[in-house]
C-alpha cells in the first residue's frame, strides 16, 4: 500500500507500524515514530495498523541548539 | 567553592549550556563541548532516511561525552507539533527534559507565547520537565510558572543573531519578579561579555550555540564563554556596588598636600 514516509510517497507491504519500521530499514536503530501527526510509542507499534495514505514520520537524534 | 545550579531536581556545576548544531565537524563539536565544561547540551530530532545512520553516529558521539542532553522542539510552529516532538524526544533520549520551542514568527524566530503556554501545560501535566524558550514578557512567564515550569528561558536576542542582551531592563525585571525560578538566558549571545552580563544580572545560567559553533576557533570560544559565565556569576555573588551618575574619588582626599 502507499503511505508517506517523511514526506515521500512510499510503497510498503507491512500492515503494522512495527513491521513497517523493519521493512523500511530502521531495525535496531534509535528512532521515534508518529502516524498522522500523533506520537506512537515503541511498545505500541505492534498494535498500530497502517492504512493507505497514512503519513509516517520516523525521526532520529540530530544536532540542535 | 561549589555553587551548583538546579534544573528541576538535577544539580549541575556548569552554568553554561551548549548547543550541538552548526559546528564545522563532529570532532570540533566534541572539542568545543569539552572546552566549555558544559554538563548539559541541547540536541534535536530530525527525519531519518530509511537505511540512514547519521542520527545514530551523532547520538553515539554525544553519549561518549558524558553530558546530559536537553532535547528541543526546534522548528515547531504549532502546539501539536511541539507536543508530538516532545514525546518522540522523551522516547529517543530517555529524558523528561524538553526545551520547548513554539515558533511564532519566522524572521525573528520569536516564540508564540500563546502556543508555548498551552504546550507547556500539556507537557507538564504529562510528566515532562519543561524548559520553555520564551521572551521577557512577565505575563507569559507567570502563565508558564502556573503551568508547572520551574525553569524559564527568555531570549537575549533572536536565535543566531549574536546581538547580546537586547532588553537589559526587561531581563532584570524578570529576574526580580521570579526569584525562585531557574532563569536561563537562551539565544542571542554573541560574545563572552554578553554571557557575563546575563550572569551579573543574577541569571542562573546561559544557553548558547551559534556564538561558539560559528567562531573561527569554536573550542577557544567555548573556553572563553565558560570563563565569562564563571566571572559573571562570581561578580553577581560578590554584590556589585551601586552605579552613580557623578564621580566619587577613590583616593582619599584627607591629608592631600596643599600645593597651590
Amino acid at each position: 500500500m502507499k503511505i508517506t514516509l517523511n514526506g515521500e510517497a512510499t510503497e510498503i507491504i507491512a500492515t503494522t507500524l512495527d513491521a513497517a519500521v523493519d521493512e523500511l530499514g530502521y531495525t535496531g536503530k534509535i528512532v521515534a515514530t508518529a502516524v498522522n501527526g500523533d506520537f506512537v510509542a515503541r511498545e505500541a507499534r505492534g498494535e498500530t495498523m497502517l492504512v493507505e495514505g497514512d503519513r509516517l514520520e520516523v525521526v532520529a537524534p540530530l544536532q540542535g541548539g | 567553592m561549589s555553587d551548583p545550579v538546579t534544573f528541576y531536581d538535577t544539580a549541575v556545576e556548569s552554568r553554561l549550556l551548549l548547543g550541538t548544531a552548526l559546528y564545522p565537524s563532529p570532532a570540533i563539536m566534541a572539542e568545543a563541548i569539552k572546552a566549555s565544561g558544559a554538563e548539559i547540551v541541547t540536541v534535536s530530532l530530525r527525519r531519518e532516511a530509511a537505511g540512514g545512520g547519521a542520527g545514530q553516529a551523532f547520538w553515539d558521539l554525544v553519549r561518549s561525552l558524558d553530558v546530559r542532553v536537553l532535547p528541543n522542539t526546534a522548528g515547531c510552529h504549532t502546539v501539536k507539533e511541539a507536543v508530538t516532538t516532545a514525546h518522540m524526544a522523551r522516547e529517543v533520549f530517555g529524558t523528561p527534559w524538553i526545551k520547548l520551542e513554539v515558533i511564532g514568527e519566522d524572521d525573528t524566530l520569536q516564540p508564540d507565547l500563546f502556543g508555548l503556554v498551552e504546550a507547556a501545560r500539556i507537557l507538564s501535566d504529562d510528566g515532562f520537565d519543561v524548559f520553555p524558550y520564551t521572551t521577557e514578557d512577565l505575563v507569559a512567564a507567570e502563565r508558564l510558572v502556573h503551568a508547572g515550569c520551574r525553569v524559564l528561558m527568555p531570549w537575549g536576542a533572536p536565535i543566531g543573531s549574536g546581538l547580546g542582551l537586547a532588553n537589559h531592563t526587561g531581563l532584570k525585571r524578570m529576574r526580580a519578579h521570579f526569584p525562585e525560578a531557574t532563569l536561563v538566558v537562551d539565544a542571542g549571545i554573541g560574545l563572552p561579555s554578553h554571557a557575563a552580563a546575563a550572569m551579573e544580572m543574577g541569571y542562573d545560567a546561559v544557553l548558547l550555540n551559534t556564538a561558539v559553533a560559528k567562531a573561527g576557533d569554536p573550542a577557544a570560544m567555548a573556553g572563553a564563554m565558560a570563563g565569562a559565565v564563571t566571572a559573571g556569576r562570581a561578580g553577581y555573588l560578590a554584590d556589585p556596588m551601586e552605579a552613580r551618575e557623578m564621580a566619587a574619588p577613590s583616593t582619599p582626599v584627607m591629608g592631600k598636600a596643599f600645593l597651590s
